[in-house]
């Protein structure tokens, strides 16, 4: 894909409606997401965050009866453009789901299964390469003191909290720009929450992160911009401290306070 | 306070009488599989030795063995494995992993589960005009294993797509995310995955193939064929056929014989569904999610 033009924003979404179905899930979404920070997406169950992280990635298309108008714009490229291959998309987006699911093999084989798939069918690939690849991917994530004695080892045996590291770990040696989060922590501990947040905020500069998250002191603490979604539109965005702490809208601020949710 | 009231001990009463009455269907599920097990080791077991495996039958098949019945049956077997497995897995892997939820789809599931439902006898005319007579292959294990195999593909492909749906959606979503297509996301992952239950499936297959009679009956089984199968053009016996002969169509045959023959062709069904299910465990062991 050609590179358009870039603006300051990551991800650009202009009159974007989606249906399942005959149901509307999304309703003229505009949104700008800058490029380089943490934007967080909060909003009540059912109100088309997920939707929207799983439109910016195409992934949502699995379902196979979704319809989209508008347009979405990812580092300037029309992601619903004629002459866009989905695996180049998915390769500079990467996607983190609510449970972390690494592959049912080893710690090594999940940080280098993309990196193989992508790489290894254009030239060959050294052991040093890989294992350059695998380290740094892993220290990134915070993740490579805990697991470098046990490498071959089965990715499933690690704690939740390891897990989800791993499966953004995974992510990272094919080169994504954008990082896209859904709920990365909600299947963690307080304790696992505070670590991933924590290696979360570290990427942050490196990669346009997008997080949906229910937790709305997570919202708070770790991201930069606040999206606040309600009933498929995106009713209030701006500095995270200023959405919490003067909202524009009253329905940002009724969610805020707790009143629905 | 505590104590049981009328009512309790009334529902106690209803819940023994219940629990009494599954207990006994289940006992009464194991006694015929007892039985029929239990007669044929006492009276065919006496038949059993080397020489009853490993020679052919001699005086109009009321004396000698069953070696060209055992090999005519693993022909058959394994050819029509050859011709079933990769049509059944390839077709599995279509519905589950490509095909889109469309009237076009449900039909074909719907078909898949009526062509389990046809009766033995009608998969044997069928390949007898179809595979003997259109196709003129004539009686022989190729027509005869391919009846075998169009008769055995449901099974091969219910049990495929129901372990290549047994393996869970995260970890196809994963490797999407990472940018695999399908088909990287079926080698690397989903078929890693859903081997076992593939191959169970294939094993519950032959032990099904190895014992049926019908459909080989016009096909390919002879009642007696004085040399080993050389080739698939070939004719052959076969356990299950040789065993429906000597029982109904041939007199003075010694009891032992028939049940000798039975006690074979059953262990044969119970070896493979055992390693079948020793392997399901062996591979279970072996994931970890």
């Amino acid at each position: 894909m050609a590179d358009g033009g870039r603006g300051d924003y990551a991800i650009e979404t202009r009159g974007l409606n989606l249906w399942y179905g005959d149901f509307q899930a999304l309703f003229d979404v505009d949104l700008g997401v800058k490029q380089g920070i943490i934007t967080s997406m909060i909003g009540p169950s059912g109100c088309g965050k997920t939707t929207l992280l799983r439109t910016c990635n195409r992934i949502i298309e699995r379902l196979g009866y979704v319809r989209t108008t508008g347009s979405v714009t990812v580092l300037g490229n029309d992601i619903f453009g004629d002459d866009v291959e989905l695996v180049q998309v998915r390769k500079k987006i990467g996607m983190v789901f609510q449970r972390p699911n690494p592959l049912p093999i080893s710690i090594r084989e999940n940080v280098l299964f993309g990196f193989r798939l992508h790489e290894a069918r254009l030239r060959k690939i050294t052991a040093a390469e890989e294992h350059e690849v695998l380290e740094s991917s892993l220290r990134q994530v915070l993740l490579w003191d805990t697991v470098k004695d046990r490498l071959d080892k089965p990715a499933t045996g690690l704690s939740l909290e390891e897990q989800q590291k791993l499966c953004i770990a995974r992510l990272l040696p094919v080169k994504p720009e954008v990082l896209l989060m859904d709920e990365p922590c909600s299947a963690l501990d307080p304790a696992g929450t505070e670590a991933v947040e924590e290696m979360i905020w570290r990427l942050r500069g490196e990669y346009t992160i997008l997080v949906v998250t229910h937790n709305m002191a997570q919202a708070r603490r770790a991201s930069d911009e606040c999206v606040f979604m309600l009933l498929g539109r995106i009713i209030e965005h701006g500095r995270t401290e200023e959405v919490f702490l003067a909202p524009e809208c009253q329905e940002t601020a009724d969610y805020i306070e707790g009143r629905y949710g | 306070m505590f104590g049981a009231t009328a009512l309790n001990r009334r529902s106690y009463r209803s819940q023994a009488v219940a629990k009494a009455a599954f207990f006994l269907m289940t006992v009464a599920l194991v006694i015929p599989v007892l039985i029929i097990v239990g007669t044929l080791v006492v009276k065919g077991g006496p038949a059993i030795s080397w020489e009853f495996l490993f020679t052919p039958p001699t005086n109009n098949m009321t004396a000698g063995g069953i070696l060209p019945a055992l090999v005519g049956t693993i022909w058959l077997v394994v050819v029509a494995l050859l011709a079933s497995v990769p049509v059944g897995v390839a077709a599995a892997l279509y519905l589950s992993e490509y095909a889109p939820d469309n009237i076009l789809t449900r039909a074909i599931n719907l078909a898949i589960i009526n062509l389990a439902g046809v009766p033995s006898i009608v998969h044997a005319l069928f390949g007898f005009g179809a595979f003997v007579l259109f196709f003129d292959m004539g009686a022989s294990i190729l027509a005869a294993s391919l009846t075998l195999a169009v008769m055995t593909l449901p099974v091969v492909i219910v049990a495929t797509r129901e372990s290549l749906q047994a393996v869970p959606l995260a970890f196809r979503e994963a490797c999407w995310n990472m940018g695999a297509t399908r088909w990287q996301t079926i080698r690397k992952v989903v078929l890693p995955n859903s081997i076992s239950g593939i191959l169970t499936g294939v094993i519950l297959e032959v032990s099904r193939t190895a014992g049926e009679t019908a459909p080989i009956m016009f096909t390919g089984a002879a009642a007696y064929v004085a040399f080993l199968p050389q080739g698939v053009f070939d004719q052959t016996m076969a356990l299950s056929y040789h065993l429906y002969f000597i029982a109904t169509q041939q007199t003075g045959v010694p009891e032992e014989l028939t049940f000798g023959v039975a006690l074979v062709l059953i262990s044969i069904v119970l070896l493979m569904n055992a390693v079948s299910i020793g392997f399901r465990v062996y591979l279970r062991g072996l994931k970890k999610w």
